[in-house]
């Protein structure tokens, strides 16, 4: 992630069935939003691993927004239920570790709000530039403490 | 007969513990012996700091570090075990992942400092003297301490760490487990496992666990309960009886010696080698289960928000014994906004 100064580094996290189709939708209709964030786009929200989130935050990342669909519209039936609950308790954790927990922020954008998602980023940003960089960006890596790696294979 | 080889026990930020459970192999003491020479060891033989630092290097054939790296005395005695010695083993829960002196990374050097010499009920310190890592008195004697650290390090963060034993302190069977390693090692019938080794299991403990209720079945907890609250089936899944248990994040090859005393996993393990994170992996499974209910629509992000508090300290709880080691390693200041 760039780290040059006065640069935000915001991540969302969008899933496949409304969130990404909704953000999709705020581009064709070339509604104006910042541009310093960047997309992933998952299956699910459920796939957002509390982990992706960890690993973002301590590699510099300022702010993450999960977006998923509404409760109710999973594709998958319940994974938003879950996403609730592990962003509710990663909220809690995030405190706990000295973080403001507004630099985590969870959404519902279905494929036809396009106009909310537009809405949600920059409100998301704004308030992202207000609390400024994160703390751990500043985190000098001693030791060799920089080179953790994502595991590459998975159970 | 084969060759003897020498091994050295060293420790770091510990509670002396994993030399204790060195010498709980009881009788098996002596078939290590047989092959071993203990050369060095502070807790169980009369040596001196010097006695180390005068070996020549890699005599030793094998070194087991425990406990965390707290201060420079703690990093300079692991630089000098890893010269001295041709293997070197993070041994126990703290030389691994940081263990329970780990989590001083919630605080810091100035107030770790200030609790101890300042605030503290019994602490009689007018002049508010904190230690110093140097000091000369009148007749220019100088005396030094070791320098204590902002954070907490784990062995493998200041040395190159050979094989790691997570736990504690390791159990009997895990140290069978070593002690037959290096001695078909010794004997030539097998090579050391691969650089980096856990030597423990792959899989987690819930699939050893005595008390999995079977694949396939659901595990749904409507309340959470504190250990110390309820007293709880002996038979029962802790998870099932709504009783925090790290089984679903921490490495398996301990033999489930808790679960077996009817005490939840407390995850001193760590992680298994997939994860980056126990603590991001205990979260995960634990909010997955909680309160799911039918009229999940209904709930609101506040009712959710309810849900979640009844854990009331999540990192204490999913980073007991890894938070030198997990992706965020240590407690920041943020703004306020």
């Amino acid at each position: 992630m760039s780290e040059e100064n006065g640069k935000l580094n915001i991540l969302v996290f969008t899933c496949n069935w409304c969130a990404y189709a909704g953000a999709d939708l705020a581009g064709v209709s070339r509604l104006q939003m910042p541009t310093e964030f960047r997309q992933i786009r998952t299956m699910c929200s459920a796939r957002v691993d509390p982990e992706f989130i960890l690993y973002a935050f301590r590699n510099g990342a300022d702010g993450v927004m999960v977006a998923g669909c509404h409760p109710g519209d999973c594709h998958y039936i319940g994974g938003n239920y879950r996403t609730r609950r592990r962003m509710a308790l990663l909220k809690m954790l995030l405190q706990q570790f000295g973080l403001n927990p507004r630099r985590l922020r969870l959404e519902w954008v279905s494929a036809g709000e396009g106009q909310k998602f537009a809405r949600v980023v920059s409100e998301f940003i704004e308030e992202i530039r207000k609390l400024g960089p994160s703390p751990y960006r500043k985190q000098g890596a001693k030791h060799g403490q920089e080179n953790i790696t994502c595991p590459e294979k998975r159970g | 007969m084969a060759r003897k080889i020498s091994l050295a026990l060293k420790r770091g930020a510990s509670c002396v513990g994993c030399d204790i459970a060195v010498v709980n192999l009881s009788q098996k003491l002596f078939d290590l012996l047989e092959i071993a020479d203990i050369v060095f060891s502070p807790t169980l033989l009369d040596v001196k700091y010097d006695d180390l630092r005068k070996m020549p290097d890699k005599s030793i054939t094998i070194g087991l570090y425990h406990g965390a790296v707290r201060n420079s005395d703690n990093e300079e005695f692991a630089k000098i075990m890893r010269d001295k010695c041709q293997v070197l083993i993070a041994y126990g829960a703290c030389a691994h992942m940081g263990g329970i002196p780990g989590l001083a990374n919630v605080s810091n050097r100035e107030k770790i400092f200030q609790t101890v010499y300042k605030e503290t009920f019994s602490t009689d310190n007018p002049k508010c003297v904190f230690p110093q890592t140097e000091w000369v008195d009148d007749r220019g004697h100088k005396l030094t301490l070791p320098e204590f650290y902002d954070e907490v390090y784990t062995l493998d963060d200041v040395v190159d760490v050979d094989y790691y034993v997570p736990a504690c302190p390791p159990t009997h069977e895990m140290n069978m487990e070593i002690l037959n390693l290096i001695k078909d090692w010794v004997e030539g019938k097998r090579d050391l496992p691969p650089k980096g080794t856990v030597i423990a299991r792959e899989k987690t403990l819930c699939d050893e666990c005595p008390r999995n209720p079977g694949k396939g079945k659901k595990i749904t907890v409507e309340k959470l309960k504190y250990i110390s609250e309820v007293e709880p089936d002996p038979e029962k899944c802790f998870l099932e009886q709504g009783i925090l248990c790290l089984g679903p994040a921490t490495r398996a090859g301990c033999g489930a010696p808790c679960i077996e005393a009817n005490m939840p996993c407390r995850g001193c393990m760590g992680p298994t080698s997939f994860v980056m994170d126990q603590g991001g992996s205990m979260l995960s499974a634990i909010a997955s289960i909680l309160g799911i209910s039918e009229d999940e629509i209904e709930l609101s992000e506040e009712d959710i928000e309810k849900l979640v508090s009844q854990l009331k300290d999540p990192l204490g709880c999913f980073y007991r014994f890894s938070l030198p080691k997990s992706l965020l390693r240590k407690v920041v200041q943020d703004r306020e906004v």
